[in-house]
């Protein structure tokens, strides 16, 4: 079966700019749970863009389940939670409305929903304990619930692989930890591969098996338990 | 006199509820993207494609419609090869729209009454003839918005997700922007050039402040627009005013409204 991700000997500048990325080789497997951490500017969201196929790498290959990621078909097949965690909208969105909008890209733009999607975007919503709130709007939410709304969006489309940038940033340190054991349950329920992408990973530390360090190239790549003890605060990463 | 048993106060309701509805359903989107100022852009456009239909000969209500979707289009295309210059692709657009505009206007001598009626709105001078074409587009025009409206909300809730799952973000964009232009096209002749990108996006900020989902806020915009247009072309017919300054001045004072009585209204809920 192929990778979920892979990267080879990827290289990636803006132009006219300095290396962001310099060499990079990274393979992650279907169902791996997997956090890329590193300072802020380190370019994991960099490495992130360039994995999903939305940069093009100067040198080397992205891969997204074995075909080259600017090309790969059916990208429905990711879900991806923005880094930022508020609506693009002004208008009042319910949850349900926030939830659809995840379903539309599998479904197809012209297709009308059927019971299937229907279905899936009612297991979502389920699946992330937001039932009742299903007709609220989304802003009346707490920053917790606005959160889980977002998942639900992420796994309306049924997704192979879910992709979260920085999806505790401005969230209090409870809310993180508790959002880290809903995912730590989401892979074990789904066996989803997970992308988390933070500049921190205390909240996800005790689920993911793997933590990846990135500054300017991958620095650390293993379990978090042999991850020395300085870098677990990734802004002190050194190469 | 009953000012239904006037034909052209007919015309001017039946333009007017087709107005009333698609400009604000196509400006939902626009105002969600932050793209509330591309009306007045398109309008300028539309403004050189009136003229020259005088110029030429032809239709100024179809030269219009082919030069505000063409710059609705060149904005979009504009806009997306160049992502951080999105306000200076609409200035390249809105001045070159009017320049020419001007130029042609005097190049064809049609400094008069008729082309002031495309430019601030006219009751009189909208014939069935119109009202067909404004009909038949407005038809394709909300057709389009529900045949794409998934699409389009996904887009305006969250641009990049929707580009990694791989909806066609480009052709939505264009599609939107097509719809603007055709918007400008019709309603010309009922609010005006130059107010017509008002009635795209009062109604939708009225409608934000009490709306209590996507669905409903957009259902509620084309209902204030189509108040607006109903109510402004009553009191341009009484009390002999142009209709897009009623039209218009009614859409915002729905919108104050709307922002001095939102607060209350949440706490009644």
């Amino acid at each position: 079966m192929p990778l979920a991700v892979e990267l080879n000997g990827v290289s990636f500048a803006y132009p006219g700019g300095p290396d962001v990325l310099s060499g990079v080789d990274l393979e992650i497997r279907r169902g791996e749970f997997v956090t890329i951490a590193g300072p802020n500017g380190g370019g994991k969201t960099t490495l992130l863009r360039v994995a999903l196929g939305l940069e093009e790498p100067v040198n080397g290959e992205a891969r997204l389940f074995g075909e080259l990621a600017d090309r790969v078909r059916d990208r429905y097949r990711i879900g991806y939670l923005a880094q930022r965690t508020r609506l693009g909208i002004d208008a009042p969105a319910t949850v349900s409305e926030v939830v659809t909008a995840g379903r539309v890209a599998r479904r197809g733009l012209l297709k009308p929903f059927g019971r299937p999607d229907r279905d899936a975007i009612a297991d979502a919503i389920s699946r992330v304990g937001l039932v009742e709130h299903a007709a609220t709007p989304i802003q009346r939410l707490s920053g917790g619930q606005q959160q889980r709304a977002f998942i639900a969006k992420a796994l309306a489309g049924e997704p192979e692989l879910l992709v979260l940038d920085e999806p505790t940033a401005g969230v209090d340190v409870d809310a993180q930890e508790a959002f880290g054991a809903f995912l730590g349950e989401l892979h074990e329920a789904l066996g989803v591969t997970i992308l988390y992408v933070s500049h921190e990973f205390g909240a996800v530390e005790r689920f993911v098996k793997r933590v990846i360090l990135v500054r300017g190239g991958i620095v650390f790549d293993g379990p978090p338990a042999e991850l020395p003890a300085h870098w677990h605060d990734p802004s002190h990463v050194h190469p | 006199m009953f000012i239904l048993d006037a034909d052209f106060m007919r015309i001017a309701f039946a333009t007017g509820a087709v107005v009333g509805l698609l400009a604000p359903a196509v400006g939902f989107f626009l105002v969600q993207r932050q793209m509330s100022l591309i009306g007045d852009g398109i309008g300028h456009a539309a403004f050189a494609g009136v003229a020259a239909g005088y110029l030429f000969g032809v239709s100024p209500v179809g030269a219009a419609l082919v030069a505000a979707t063409l710059a609705a289009v060149g904005v979009e295309w504009l806009r997306s090869r160049h992502r951080s210059a999105g306000d200076q692709a609409l200035a390249l657009i809105f001045y070159t729209g009017i320049a020419a505009g001007v130029v042609l206007v005097s190049a064809a001598g049609a400094l008069n009454a008729n082309l002031f009626s495309f430019l601030f709105g006219s009751i009189l001078t909208v014939t069935w003839s119109d009202f067909a074409l404004v009909a038949v587009l407005g038809a394709v025009g909300l057709a389009v918005i529900a045949l794409l409206y998934r699409g389009l909300v996904a887009v305006a809730l969250d641009e990049e997700g929707a580009r990694v799952s791989g909806l066609p973000i480009g052709f939505l964009n264009v599609a939107l922007a097509a719809l603007a232009g055709v918007t400008v096209a019709v309603s010309m002749r009922i609010v005006g050039i130059l107010l017509i990108a008002a009635l795209m996006v009062l109604p939708v900020i009225a409608a934000g402040r009490i709306g209590t989902s996507i669905r409903s806020t957009m259902l509620l915009a084309m209902g204030i627009g189509l108040l607006s247009v109903a109510a402004g072309l009553t009191m341009s017919y009484y009390a002999n005013l142009a209709p897009g300054g009623a039209i218009v001045l009614l859409a915002a004072a729905f919108a104050v409204a709307a922002q001095i009585g939102a607060p209350l209204l949440n706490k009644a809920r």
